[in-house]
């Protein structure tokens, strides 16, 4: 598997590691624990299709990645600094 | 048809024109009392023993491939009850007695080998943890030695202990521990549950989950539609679409697992070995091949095969473990659907809507526990209350806290 | 029987060789399968099961039975295939899976038995007494299982791994292969052009055909020369691509030195992994055999493999060659053969319109029902015309067709598709991105057809490059397509054998059928076709025709073939290259390292780095003499320690203070400058992920240590919530763990040590407990943090690492002249247990802070990482278990860690579990052994007695709860 990280270019998968659904992003505000922390942590739609995960690049950048894949095909559709996408979700 | 040593020898007399099919082909029921998604490993034993145990027949598996497709048939054949944690530790526990005496039980042979797994330690800090653990197992009833350096290289004499990167200290020995003919349990199983009247029927998928007023009754297939009075969840890899059928999420993410097999030798590994510095796991098989696996390759996938990275690292840790199995060649190598849990620990429970059961979230781990898995899952369907080896198995308890974390990895679904 | 002036050996070149302790005398260019044949040698292997008298089937990589061992001692390799391995001087080669002679195998006793043995046999007895499967049945099945045998000793041997760029891989170099590759090139793609063989050409080495008027080979020659002109081809030859992944990564197995006695440096073999934008598969096909009674016998083989022997090796099978055959091509082998004097005995063609290609006897319509010769091949029985005839032949030539080398498409789980036209599976469209397949392996079967698909694949390739494309004339060749005709299964007597080398027959394909295992999955796995060696090369298709037929299906209702990587069979070796011995992950070795070695220390690894366990003195005989004495040393006076391997994270930027805030339960805003605070940081589910401290230098500069475990785990932890949840926050930061090398100070006369090393000498004002700043060390500029793991009055110094190994010496022979002297990690394991300091022995992952008891620490003023989900009811409360302290009131004295407590009256079950103990050590500051654990309800617990259990270990003791802290609890030495 290669990803083209935006700052690195194209890379062997070996330089990043995968962390999980871009779910990650969206840390709920709540200050004590709620449903929203237990959909936060846990609960994922594991699409078998298109989905957006979050892969670091530790052995290159160690830029945060957003990457657009297919979980049956492993094509890679589109890959973005998690920081932009984060930034642009506020 | 019994099966026995005398009937291989009145068959082969006769040219083996008297075998008879292993299961039915039946054509699906308007309706069943129970309905069980997955014709893999766990279902067929679910069906097995709600049949056995339970008195319950009027039962069908729906399976959209054909039978033991999934992982059953895809691992690396490891049987074991060595678990640290309370809810594991006797789960696993009734899984490996029901896995004692599972060949008389079914009348056929899954050839369970009790030839013990060594679990290697590499420092004074995890020879600690392991035992730790295998107190733990102790305490639960199980077997456990720590054995040091010195047992360790009796034991298996062909590890590097002078030139590798991360020494060998020691090994928590689990004797019981050992392998079985993976397909053959799938098949066992099968047998078992057609012969109790259990219809099991292939190439059947499910399409939808009927629900009306929070209680299920039905499922829709590519079949046709056939009612249920309960309906029970048992695709692992595919655990998320199925319960998304019926309106639910999983803490559960699917990775790819990839195991490998060699050509086949000669007998040269008489247990199963772990390596304690890397993922890796080995044992040899009754035909000979070497049989290993590692890590998951990680990330979220359903395309069943694996990268080279994973592979490449695993036949890494091989090679500074035992540098014996070099001149072995890797035949094949294949990869399995895994359902990541939130804490790496399975989920057996009732769900919001009345008459629907959840049994996913096997992690890597699903092949060992498929006696219990059935057994219990089997308990839960017919009486409505946990059986007492998987009392915190629970759906909800992410949400409670009450996580069981073999691997102490948090709720990061890829890590355990 | 070797021709002369046939085949591309070099004559003048003789090479001796044994097999099995036989010598011989082959030729460079030869295989083991060729010098062999040439040596009149028939029988080389027995089969798995039922141990049959095995010859050499193929000329390829596909070969089931001709399986060696090759090699001795160490190096010794089993299931080497014959047809592959070249000769080279002094081989020695060994059959295997015998037990005896080759010739006198007495397992070869399964044979007379082979309807107890059918497929599945196993799952049906063997299971009374239960007792018998591991002590009796289990080990005879074994032995009499496997192929060949491993040495069990370690790989003597050196392997390699490398990787390789290119713009257009090209899988294969008969005609297809070559013409794409020239294609490509010309076209101005950097092409690698990979050849399983040892010489370029393909097919077109093993059969006489014209290209553009001239010999295959001369053509070939021709095209390599334009190839190297071109300044753009890698040519790889003794490559097999073995696998496609995603991405346009594939694997290739380079054999490098199996095939020459060469220095011990040489690698055997190399593993590529390929990175190709795009890549043309020009596998060619692999000849389908004919599923006849008794058609295993040494002497019967493929009829290409028969022409391979004479074209390329100048060797013949046999002195009386038979044919069987669907096809026209097995007719060219009858051809060749009599051109060179070699007598055809007759052609046996199935199809009733077969016409003759030269003068020999031609069958029309018959068929192979019956072959004799134990060892060796001397009879078959055809039936024509309704009658039986026997004709005496010593090696028979079949051919059932062709079947596509399509395998790579499937690697990526592409399916392929049934073609009736050429009654075979092609690969379905686009089954790997980027790779096309052409020629034969999507069966175009005539030399003209591949010579066109290959430039025709080329420039797809470059045009998905966005390259330009050349202009090619295609060369004049065949158009012929050898005309197959399918014969799944000739009927007669005696078993048909599909999958030679697992010794499946069609009776098992049947019999699997009759007992409901009629999905091609099912049936595999039940009757293990296609799980041998050759991966089902050989037998796939045959096995799914017959299964078709027995289930009353079409072959393509029935299912389909598929393949997993790798293509060929891979060393374990060369895929695990580089990891054998040292080379398995990465070392790291601190400034010290030389100076602790120097002293004796014995290193011990610590996650990647080395640190040492303690340094011996003259007269001490154990570990505990030196790690006491040290202990002793460091509280009575002053010791030294490299604390370097800490991960040390330098955070600056004016939002500093807030992202530390996020990241740690605790404040550190309100941190003074030149002030350092113990942090505690949880994972977002609420345990604890790690803990230690961190400095501000700075308004907006910290220093945050972690631990050695985590420091990796940190960092990324730290740029996941900077990136991807706070990347409002205006704070960078990077480790500097390599760039600083770090001690610490301890004990009493820590200070008076440090102050004959520092340019301005420091006192409790300048320098108080938990105070830091920069210092200059001897000229030198350095950090200065007055911290303790121990309870000591300690400080940490930190210079640029250039200067580690100086200091560090410095340090410890200034140490020793206060009385003190150099630690290791058993001292320093020892003196924190004394003071309750936790490490990742507590913090193992699952631990809380409530467990801790810190859940204090957690601040309520603000948000942090892990502090919603610590709320949850399961992580704190009365059933945890938590930190406490243990000393022993029983008889035993000693704990051990990994124990676990009960109350004293209680049985050792996992019900009356209440906890276990994480860390133990024997202080000599207090003179018994004091331990950590932690226990349900600890904290009320202080005080009562419980019974320690450690079954592993024998130990059954009694210990008192007290206390995590056992010295100084009011921390006095720490301030002093």
């Amino acid at each position: 598997m290669r990803i083209k990280c935006p700052l690195c270019g194209d890379r062997d998968q070996r330089e990043f590691t995968y962390m999980g659904h871009e779910t990650y992003l969206d840390r709920p505000a709540d200050e004590g624990w709620s449903p929203a922390w237990d959909t936060y942590l846990h609960l994922r739609d594991n699409p078998a299709g298109v989905t957006r995960d979050l892969w670091y690049h530790g052995a290159g950048c160690t830029s945060w990645l957003l990457v657009e894949r297919d979980t049956t095909t492993h094509d890679i559709l589109r890959v973005d600094l998690a920081r932009d996408a984060k930034r642009g979700r506020g | 048809m019994r099966y026995s040593g005398w009937q291989v020898l009145k068959q082969g007399l006769t040219g083996n024109r008297g075998w008879k099919p292993a299961w039915r082909d039946p054509a699906p029921k308007a309706e069943y009392d129970v309905v069980i998604i997955g014709g893999g490993g766990h279902g067929l034993a679910t069906a097995y023993y709600l049949a056995k145990e339970h008195g319950l027949t009027n039962i069908a598996v729906l399976e959209k491939g054909y039978l033991g497709g999934g992982n059953v048939g895809r691992n690396t054949t490891i049987v074991r009850a060595n678990y640290g944690l309370p809810g594991n530790s006797e789960f696993y526990s009734h899984s490996l007695k029901l896995w004692e005496g599972l060949e008389q039980d079914l009348n056929y042979n899954v050839m369970h080998s009790q030839r013990g797994i060594l679990n290697l330690f590499h420092s004074d800090g995890q020879r600690d943890a392991y035992a730790r653990r295998g107190n733990a197992m102790v305490n639960q009833g199980d077997d456990a030695i720590l054995m040091d350096r010195e047992a360790c290289r009796r034991m298996v004499p062909y590890l590097d202990y002078d030139q590798t990167r991360f020494p060998v200290f020691g090994g928590l020995y689990h004797p019981r521990g050992g392998t079985a003919r993976h397909d053959a349990v799938a098949w066992g199983y099968a047998r078992g549950a057609d012969s109790r009247g259990v219809d099991l029927i292939q190439k059947c998928e499910v399409t939808g989950i009927d629900v009306e007023n929070g209680k299920v009754i039905g499922v829709q297939t590519s079949r046709g539609a056939i009612r249920a009075k309960k309906v029970a969840m048992c695709a692992a890899g595919r655990s998320g679409q199925v319960a998304a059928m019926a309106g639910m999420r999983l803490p559960i993410e699917s990775t790819v697992l990839q195991a490998f097999v060699t050509e086949g030798l000669k007998p040269v590994i008489d247990t199963v070995v772990t390596y304690g510095m890397g993922h890796f796991y080995i044992s040899q098989s009754d035909k000979g091949g070497l049989v290993f696996g590692g890590d998951i390759d990680f990330y979220a996938s359903y395309a069943a095969r694996g990268n080279l990275h994973a592979a490449e690292h695993v036949l890494e840790a091989g090679m500074t473990l035992m540098p014996m199995i070099g001149k072995a060649k890797m035949l094949r190598s294949w990869g399995g659907i895994m359902d990541m849990s939130s804490d790496g620990s399975p989920i057996i429970d009732k769900t919001h809507i009345d008459g629907l059961y959840v049994n996913a979230g096997w992690c890597y781990g699903g092949f060992k526990a498929t006696p219990a898995s059935g057994h219990c899952y089997a308990h839960l369907i017919a009486t409505d209350r946990p059986h007492e080896a998987a009392t915190r198995h629970r759906l909800d308890r992410f949400n409670t806290g009450f996580v069981m974390d073999e691997e102490a990895k948090g709720s990061q679904h890829n890590l355990h | 029987m070797r021709i002369e002036g046939k085949g591309r050996i070099d004559a003048a070149e003789q090479i001796r060789f044994s097999f099995d302790g036989q010598r011989y005398t082959g030729f460079k260019g030869d295989t083991l399968a060729s010098a062999l044949l040439a040596n009149g040698v028939r029988l080389m292997g027995r089969s798995f099961k039922y141990h049959r008298p095995r010859g050499v089937l193929t000329a390829g990589a596909e070969e089931p039975n001709a399986l060696m061992e090759v090699g001795r001692g160490a190096a010794k390799v089993p299931n080497v295939r014959a047809t592959v391995q070249e000769v080279y001087a002094g081989l020695e080669a060994h059959s295997q899976n015998r037990m005896g002679p080759l010739a006198y195998d007495l397992l070869s006793v399964n044979d007379l038995f082979p309807n107890f043995l059918s497929a599945g046999f196993y799952y049906k007895t063997f299971m009374w007494p239960r007792a018998f499967w591991e002590r009796l049945y289990e080990p005879v099945i074994r032995r009499a299982a496997g192929l060949g045998a491993l040495s069990g000793r370690h790989n003597p041997d050196h392997y390699e791994k490398a990787f390789a760029h290119c713009d257009i891989l090209v899988i294969g170099s008969g005609p297809t292969g070559l013409m794409a590759a020239l294609t490509a090139a010309l076209g101005g793609a950097d092409v690698i052009l990979a050849e399983e063989t040892n010489e370029f050409g393909g097919r077109l080495l093993s059969e006489d055909e014209e290209i553009d008027g001239q010999p295959g080979a001369d053509w070939v020659g021709g095209i390599l020369a334009a190839l190297r002109e071109t300044g753009r081809v890698r040519l790889m030859s003794r490559t097999t691509v073995t696998g496609a992944y995603d991405q346009g990564t594939y694997g290739a197995l380079e054999r490098v030195g199996l095939h020459v006695n060469g220095p011990a440096e040489l690698p055997k073999e190399c593993f590529w992994r390929i990175h190709a934008r795009q890549a043309v598969l020009a596998a060619g096909a692999l000849e389908r055999p004919l599923a006849f009674p008794m058609n295993d016998r040494p002497g019967i083989m493929m009829a290409s493999a028969v022409r391979s022997y004479l074209h390329r090796y100048g060797v013949v099978a046999g002195r009386k060659v038979t044919l069987f055959a669907t096809n026209d091509d097995a007719h060219r082998t009858a051809v060749d053969l009599m051109a060179c004097g070699i007598d055809v005995a007759g052609v046996v063609d199935s199809r009733p319109d077969a016409k003759a290609l030269g003068d020999y006897p031609l069958y029309a319509g018959g068929e192979v029902i019956g072959t004799k010769g134990r060892k060796a091949l001397s009879e078959i029985t055809i039936r024509h015309n309704g009658a039986e005839q026997k004709i005496a032949t010593d090696c028979l030539g079949m051919s059932g067709g062709w079947n596509p080398t399509l395998h790579m498409t499937c690697h990526m789980n592409g399916r392929p598709v049934w073609n009736e036209e050429i009654t075979g599976f092609v690969p379905a469209p686009d089954a790997v991105p980027g790779l096309t397949p052409a020629g034969a392996c999507q069966g175009t079967y005539s030399t003209a057809g591949c010579l066109a698909e290959g430039v025709e694949a080329a420039k797809r390739a470059l045009t998905a490059l966005g390259g330009k494309l050349p202009e090619m004339e295609i060369p004049q060749a065949s158009d012929a397509v050898g005309g197959s005709k399918p014969l799944w299964l000739v009927k007669g007597k005696g078993r048909a054998w599909l999958d030679f080398a697992n010794d499946v027959t069609s009776k098992d394909i049947k019999l699997a059928a009759q007992e409901a295992f009629t999905s091609v999955e099912h049936m595999k796995r039940y009757t293990t076709q296609g799980m041998a060696p050759d991966q089902g090369k050989n037998s796939n298709i045959g096995a799914l025709a017959i299964l078709a037929d027995a289930t009353g299906r079409a072959i393509p209702e029935t299912g389909t073939t598929t393949y997993r990587p790798p293509y060929v069979p891979v060393s374990i070796a060369a895929i695990g290259a580089g990891a054998q011995g040292q080379g398995f992950a990465p070392e790291r070795f601190t400034t010290s390292h030389d100076a602790s070695v120097d002293r004796g220390a014995p290193m011990v690894p610590a996650g990647l780095w080395y640190r040492p366990s303690y340094f011996p003195r003259p007269g001490e005989t154990t570990w505990r003499q030196a790690c006491d004495r040290e202990v002793t040393m460091t509280r009575n006076a002053v010791g030294v320690c490299d604390v370097s391997t800490l991960g040390k994270i330098d955070i600056q930027g004016p939002d500093a203070a807030a992202f530390l805030d996020f990241v740690y339960t605790n404040m550190f805003s309100t941190l003074k400058v030149g002030k350092v605070r113990y942090g505690l940081m949880l994972r977002e589910d609420g345990h604890v992920m790690d803990d230690g401290t961190t400095a501000r230098l700075g308004e907006s500069h910290y220093v945050m240590t972690t631990t050695t475990a985590a420091a990796g785990e940190v960092m990324k932890h730290l740029d996941f919530v900077q990136q991807c949840h706070r990347p409002d926050l205006n704070v960078r930061f990077i480790s500097v763990t390599e760039q600083w090398a770090q001690f610490s100070v301890v004990g009493p006369k820590s200070r008076e040590l440090l102050n004959g090393l520092l340019d301005a000498p420091i006192d409790n004002e300048s320098f108080p407990y938990m105070g830091c700043g920069d210092v200059s060390v001897m000229g030198v500029q350095g950090r200065l943090f007055r911290i303790s793991f121990s309870g000591e009055h300690a400080y940490e110094i930190a210079v640029p690492a250039r200067y580690g190994d100086a200091l560090y010496r410095q340090l410890v022979t200034q140490a020793e002249t206060l009385g003190g002297g150099a630690y290791g990690m058993e001292a320093l394991n020892v003196m924190r247990i004394e003071k309750g300091f936790i490490t990742h022995s507590e913090i193992d992952g699952r631990v809380t802070c409530f467990d801790i008891g810190m859940d204090r620490m957690v601040s309520a003023k603000k948000m942090c990482v892990g502090k919603p989900a610590a709320q949850r009811e399961g992580l704190k409360g009365k059933h945890r278990q938590q930190l406490i302290g243990l000393k022993p009131v029983g008889a035993v004295k000693e704990l051990t860690a990994g124990a676990h407590l009960f109350e004293t009256d209680a049985a050792p079950t996992r019900v009356n579990d209440l906890g276990y103990v994480t860390s133990v050590a024997f202080s000599p500051t207090l003179g018994h052994f004091i331990g950590l654990g932690f226990l349900q309800d600890g904290p009320n617990r202080v005080g009562d007695v419980v019974k320690l259990v450690d079954h592993l270990r024998g130990v059954e003791t009694r210990v008192e709860i007290c206390s995590p802290v056992f010295i100084d609890p009011e921390g006095e030495r720490l301030r002093g």
